[in-house]
Parts: C-alpha cells; structure tokens; sequence
C-alpha cells in the first residue's frame, strides 16, 4: 500500500518537472522569437503571407459560427427576455455576451481547432523532413525566419477575427430578432448603442482576443516545433495543440474576466 | 555584407578558395581530434581524429547507426561534443557564439539525405533562397546566378517546379544547387546515394566529383554505399562503434588485412559486426 502510494507519488512528481521543464523550454522559445520581430518588421511580405495563412484562411469558419452564434443568442435570449417584458433589450444582451466573451473565447477556440493544428502540422513537418535544420546550415535562423512571422500574424489576426465574429454575431442575433420575431430595430441598437462600452466592454474584449492570439500561436508552434520528429510526433503534437490551447484559453478568460469586469 | 562581398565579386573569392583548398596544403579544411559525443551512455565517438584535405573529397563510412551523420552535425556546429576539438578552417566551431557559427556556416554547405527542400518554394526559389536571405543582390542577378546553378545540375529546365514534383534524385540535384549558391569552402553531403536508381546515383556521382574539380569545394560524403563512393573519395576512413577501425586511399584501403575494413568493403554478412544481435543460445531460448 506504501510502496503504491509512494509509486504514485513519484509518477506525479516525475510528471511536475517534465511539465516545468517543457514550460521553461516553451518561455526560452518565445522569448527568442520574440527577439526574430524587428528583424520580420522589416520583411513585410512574410508577415503578409502569414496574415493569410492563419487569418484569411479562417475567415470561413468564423464567419459561419459568428452567424450561428449570433442567430441562437438572438432566439434563446427573446425566450427569455420576453417573458419579463424586456424583449427590447436583446441588443443589449447579444452585444455584450459577443464582445465580451463568446467573441475572443468562440474565435480563439475554433483559431486554435483551424489555424493551430496547420501551425504544429506545417512546422512539426518541416521538422520532421529536416527543412529547418537546412535553414540552420544555410545560417538562416528557423526560429526567426520561419516561426517569428507565424506567431505575428497570429497575434495580428486574432483581434481581427474577432471582432468580425461578434460584429456577424450582432447582424446573426438582428436577423432572428427582429427580422423573424418581431423586436423593434430602433430599440435593438439603441439599447447597445446606450449600454455597450466603448472601454469597458469592446476594448477589454480586444485585449483578451490578443492575449488569446499570443498563447494559442505560441502553443501551436512551440508544440510543432518541440515534435518528435515522426508521423505519430506530429500527430500527438496536433493533439496537444487544440487541447492545450482550448484549456488555456478558457483558464485565461477566467481570469482576465476577473480583472476586467470584477466590481 | 560577408556574403555579398562573396557574391558580388565572385572571382575574387573563388580564387583565394582554389588557393584555401590548395590540396597541397598541408594544413587539412576540417581538423577532429580526441573527439567524444555520446547519446545517453552510448559512446557515439571515443576519442576520434580526423583530417578532412582541402580540396580533396573524403568519405565517410560505417554501417548504419554508426554516427556518420552525427559527425557531420558535429562539423556543422549542430550538436557539441563531449570534449575535443572541432576544427574547422582553423575555428573551433563547439566554442563559436551563434553570430560566428552562423557567419562560418555561410561558407558552408550541406546537402541532407532527403534533399530538404523547402516545400513551400518553387526550385527556382529553393536556390534563391540563401541569396536572398544573405546577400542585398538585384533580382536581376540573383535570376542569372540560380539559373547557373540549375544549369550545372541539368535542372534549369525545371524551376518552376514544386518539391513534391520532383523524384528522389531530382530533388538532390536541387538541394546541390542551393549548396552551391553561396560558393562555400567545402559541402557535406549525407548519405546522397541512397535510395537512387543508378541512372540518378551516376549523375550525382559525376557532379559531385565535377563540382569538386571545378570550384575547388572540398567534400565529405558520409555513406555506405560502397563502390559509388570509393569511385570518387581522395581518402576514406572507415568508422563503427565509435572509433575509427581504418583509413586511407581506395587502393589502401583494398589491399589491407583489417578485418573490419575487409567486412566492410566486401558487404560481408559476418564478421567483426557480428550478423546475429547478441542473444543468449538457440538451444537455450528454444528450450531443446
């Protein structure tokens, strides 16, 4: 019995420090790509090209759930108001339930289900087929040429997605509102017009979006880039992205909500 | 500016490298001595020395998984031993910050097994890549050199293509073009033969040894493919668990007694690398 409670207590333990230790390698690697972004600044188009890669190419997907979203805020908050008399202030409610949570925290999961997993698939493939340790031979460093673009677009998109999630969320919630049951128009972007907060509301939903942007990105490359360079690497890598992230992002909103809206 | 300096005056350079890689020179490119790597408690390496000529094409050798590669990621400044000296053009690479590794690896080039070739890219672009990235050239000139270089491996034809487009050997030949494109002192090349049909294997063969005349680049081929290697090595050294079991010329090299060397010359089933993993006796595990 102590010899079994004294294993488990190892395996934790041996569990704790390879987790520090991963986390340590994980903030030495940012760290240095961070050091790669005056050197990007300056090479526009691989940031650009980047900017595409994770942001344009995800604009499908946000776009369609922004929708969707919106539409059921629309329809599951009238049930509700309507029965207090407040079916008026559905504006008000879709609005700030997009921009200030389900907006960054909806979009920074399916970034990371979409762009993530291609980030930790390309660069753990890369990895894999020795491409970056070309780049090192050819004094090219990977880690600013190749993963520095990456992580500033991601950080760049983020916000943006964002907020084209939540502005399509608000028209998606208008249409099932007002164009399907009936609430008012004026009064469906008067009320967010009066309660929404330009600083408090729309501003804290930016930053959380960016803090969402820096840790998924930083996840999804670390993870590829950390790969066992093997098929079943990668495909683990993949994994721990979209669950990693998914768990960070929703560890963070927490917290982030707690110092922003906390009264 | 090191590098445009390299390219921009492409005359200057390459003369000074004939002179560099003079084989006459007495003091060899790359210089290892009493080297030790070792992954866990394996010793990779137990104190080996090795002189790689200027000018000259040196061959690696060993059965697989005997560090060959390794040794040329030690030469490259990607991994650091556990002691001794890796010298190369008389700088001690373990020792050499990033900036300084990064500046001698410019004068360097090194050809993977698998070609790595950047997959986003065309192959025009996978040449041009270390132009672009090291030197402020004119478009219009960075165009001329990678069509020159595409042109001695007989790929010009295809630089629009994409890298999966390419077969195993076109790949390489690419890959040899974008070695090429920095005109470095020496090129490493691992494993090149491998996996090859021998129209492809008798191409690479001939351009490794023609690059090598006509640039003045000194080469180490790490591989076991035994008798395309030999055709065009200088000098061989022979390695397996960790040390050096025998060197010299081809013609050396045939005629020695070694039981290692001859096993491995002569694709010999058994011998000292024995055919059977140590195993306790077959009476013994079938219970007979």
């Amino acid at each position: 019995m102590t010899a079994a409670f004294l294993g488990m207590l190892q395996r934790l333990g041996r569990w704790g420090l390879s987790a520090l230790e991963r986390l340590g390698r994980g903030t030495v690697f940012f760290v240095y790509v961070i050091g790669g972004f005056p050197e990007i600044l300056r090479r526009g188009r691989l940031i650009v090209a980047q900017i595409y890669a994770v942001g344009a190419l995800s604009l499908v997907i946000i776009v369609v759930s922004g929708i969707f979203v919106g539409m059921v805020l629309g329809l599951q908050g009238y049930n509700t108001l309507v029965d207090f008399g407040a079916s008026e202030s559905l504006g008000e409610l879709v609005a700030l339930s997009l921009v200030r949570e389900l907006g960054p925290v909806v979009t920074a999961l399916l970034y990371a289900g979409r762009a993530g997993s291609a980030l930790t698939a390309e660069i753990g493939l890369m990895k894999t087929t020795e491409q970056l340790s070309a780049m090192e031979m050819m004094a090219v460093d990977p880690l600013h040429r190749v993963i520095a673009p990456r992580l500033l677009a991601g950080i760049i998109s983020m916000p943006l997605l964002a907020a084209i999630f939540s502005i399509l969320g608000v028209y998606g919630g208008h249409f099932v509102g007002v164009t399907l049951l009936g609430v008012d128009d004026g009064a469906y972007w008067s009320q967010m017009q009066a309660t929404v907060d330009w600083y408090d509301d729309i501003l804290n939903g930016v930053i959380k979006s960016f803090v969402f942007g820096i840790v998924v990105t930083w996840i999804a490359l670390f993870e590829g880039y950390d790969t066992a360079p093997t098929s079943e690497g990668i495909s683990r890598a993949t994994t721990r992205t979209v669950v990693n992230s998914s768990l960070a992002v929703l560890g963070l909103d927490f917290v982030l909500t707690a110092l922003m809206f906390n009264k | 500016m090191g590098g445009y300096r390299r390219i921009s005056a492409p005359d200057q350079p390459r003369s000074a490298r004939m002179q560099n890689n003079n084989k006459n020179s007495s003091e060899p490119l790359v210089r290892i001595r009493g080297l030790i790597f070792k992954r866990g408690q394996r010793a990779i390496f137990d104190n080996v020395d090795i002189d790689i000529r200027r000018g000259g094409i040196t061959a690696i050798m060993g059965p697989s998984g005997c560090g060959k590669t390794t040794l040329l990621r030690l030469i490259g400044g990607q991994l650091k031993p556990l002691s001794g000296s890796v010298r190369v053009d008389g700088i001690e690479v373990p020792r050499l910050s990033r900036r300084a590794l990064m500046n001698l690896r410019k004068r360097m080039g090194m050809l993977f097994q698998s070609g790595a070739l950047l997959t986003d890219l065309n192959v025009f672009e996978n040449v041009a890549f270390p132009l672009r990235e090291h030197t402020p050239l004119p478009e219009a000139v960075i165009r001329d050199l990678v069509l020159m270089k595409l042109e001695a491996v007989g790929l010009r034809g295809a630089r629009g293509l994409m890298a999966a487009q390419l077969s195993g050997g076109m790949a390489r030949r690419v890959a040899l073009a974008r070695a090429i494109a920095l005109e470095p002192m020496m090129i490493m090349y691992d494993e090149p033969f491998t996996g090859q049909d021998p129209i492809s294997m008798g191409v690479l063969v001939r351009l490794i040894k023609s690059l090598n005349e006509a640039l003045g680049i000194t080469s180490v081929i790490v591989s076991h493919d035994i008798q395309e290697t030999v055709s065009i090595a200088d000098y061989v050294y022979i390695l397996s668990a960790g040390k050096i079991v025998g060197q010299g010329t081809p013609a050396e090299l045939a005629g020695t007694n070694s039981q290692w060397v001859r096993q491995f010359m002569q694709a010999l089933s058994d011998g000292p690398v024995r055919f059977h993993y140590p195993a306790p006796s077959i009476t013994e595990d079938l219970q007979l």
